[in-house]
């Protein structure tokens, strides 16, 4: 079946370090992505026009392009255009960070216009001076409002990180391929061992997420 | 009895359109007055005015000698002593019914949990809830929940209570549950505000009735004169609104 040639020499752990640089881009443009998006977010739901429609055309930019022609854009056009030498994985990080923003910036702008406004008018007329009111009620909602949303976008990013190999980065993707070609004469069929390996490994990251964000949507049902 | 809200000459614009024009009024300290009037007269937006939920363009509400406005800094220590319960339902859904009631008086006032805890079961009880202290607000019928939303506002200790139509909202068997704690407060001496379609219960609960239309105090009165012998042809038509002929 092709899963023997994982145990020739350090084949296994190549694949795990593939899966290291794949988390470590997603993990750090979700964190970029996260900072900005609360900010932008918070931004648009003051309802400014200026804002509102510049946001719009950022957006329907990043969902209509695919992330592939983004990621050349970033990391072959600049180098000629710009003059940058940025690193394949400085240029994956600054487009899924640009991607991961618009998106979150969404989330966000859409939780917070979903909470009605007699929330914020009966913490006041309890006394509650707007630090309180944001704090104990329109946060804490909006926060259960955007951990399932939240999860299926990271989950999403940590995927599509397979793209990056496009511009030369080593992940557990191309890492996979490269065992295939080295091995093509003495296991000709460790495409399958390989695949299924990635796939299981690309399952065992998003899995826990996808549980995390299950249990936190039954916990907070109410 | 001493005056403890007063309001003089306020008047409510929204751009160019006049809500209400130097609007009056007075209430004593035990008094509970209940104002009525057709959709759209400006009743509910003169109520929201007395919390600084709205701001006035013209005119002075004070409470206590207190001047209530919008752009003060501790306009949150003096709506303290304002409660108010909405038409829309208003309760937190990510707290249980009895993290509702305590939220304001451990956030805002400072006591200890126990002791509001304490307090907020007690005022369960009296409106019958007491089984449903761990329930989440969508767990609760619609009256129940303004029945909580009274609770969590009179744990406040108010000094003067605001009701903004509670009722209207909710289905006509649920009506009577919310009207009947309104009322024992009412007996109860607290000085209350209350805006309402409910004619039969605001004649049970009011001192003093007021009827607003177009922005201006038509008439007020005791609620037995208020109902029985309306002196304004306004007043008159709009009290037959509600009236039904047997004879059709």
């Amino acid at each position: 079946m092709g899963f023997d040639v994982l145990l020739k020499g350090n084949n296994m752990m190549r694949l795990l370090e593939g899966v290291g640089v794949a988390l470590k881009i997603s993990l750090i443009s979700v964190v970029i992505s996260i900072v900005l998006g609360v900010v932008i977010g918070v931004l648009l739901a003051l309802k400014r026009p200026v804002i509102t429609a510049v946001f719009r055309a950022y957006l329907e930019i990043v969902r209509i392009m695919p992330q592939m022609v983004l990621l050349f854009i970033v990391y072959f056009g600049t180098t000629k255009a710009l003059g940058l030498n940025l690193s394949a994985e400085a240029a994956s990080i600054i487009v899924f960070s640009f991607w991961g923003t618009a998106e979150m910036a969404d989330l966000v702008r859409g939780a917070l216009a979903g909470i009605p406004v007699i929330q914020y008018e009966g913490s006041v007329s309890l006394g509650m001076n707007t630090f309180q009111t944001y704090r104990y009620v329109i946060v804490p909602q909006i926060i259960r409002r955007m951990i399932p949303l939240s999860i299926n976008l990271i989950t999403r990013m940590i995927k599509t990180t397979s793209l990056v190999m496009m511009i030369g980065i080593v992940e557990v993707l191309k890492v996979g391929q490269q065992i295939i070609e080295a091995n093509r004469k003495s296991s000709p069929d460790a495409a399958f061992g390989v695949f299924a390996t990635v796939f299981l490994l690309y399952f065992l990251a998003c899995w826990p997420i996808s549980m995390l964000s299950k249990y936190l949507e039954k916990k907070w049902e109410n | 009895m001493d005056e403890i809200l007063q309001v003089k000459g306020i008047t409510k614009r929204f751009d160019d359109i006049v809500v209400f024009e130097n609007l009056n009024l007075t209430v004593k300290k035990g008094e509970v007055v209940v104002i009525v009037g057709p959709s759209g007269c400006g009743k509910s937006t003169f109520l929201r005015c007395l919390n600084a939920l709205e701001d006035i363009q013209e005119g002075e509400i004070t409470l206590d000698g207190e001047s209530i406005n919008r752009n003060k800094k501790d306009i949150s220590r003096i709506r303290e002593k304002i409660g108010m319960v909405f038409q829309s339902y208003d309760l937190f859904p990510h707290l249980t019914i009895l993290q509702n009631i305590t939220l304001a008086p451990v956030k805002v006032k400072k006591r200890p949990k126990a002791e509001a805890e304490k307090e907020a079961l007690e005022l369960l009880e009296r409106v019958g809830l007491l089984s449903k202290k761990d329930n989440y607000p969508r767990q609760l019928s619609g009256g129940q929940k303004q029945r909580v939303a009274i609770v969590r506002a009179l744990i406040m200790h108010p000094e003067i209570l605001l009701f903004d139509e509670v009722t209207a909202a909710l289905d006509p068997e649920m009506v009577k549950e919310v009207l009947d704690v309104v009322l024992s407060l009412a007996k109860e001496g607290r000085t209350m505000i209350i805006v309402t379609h409910e004619m039969q219960f605001a004649r049970a609960a009011a001192d003093r009735m007021i009827f607003i239309d177009g922005g201006r105090i038509v008439e007020e009165g005791k609620p037995k004169d208020f109902f029985e012998n309306p002196k304004t042809e306004r007043l008159q038509k709009f009290l037959q609104t509600f009236t039904y002929d047997d004879e059709k």
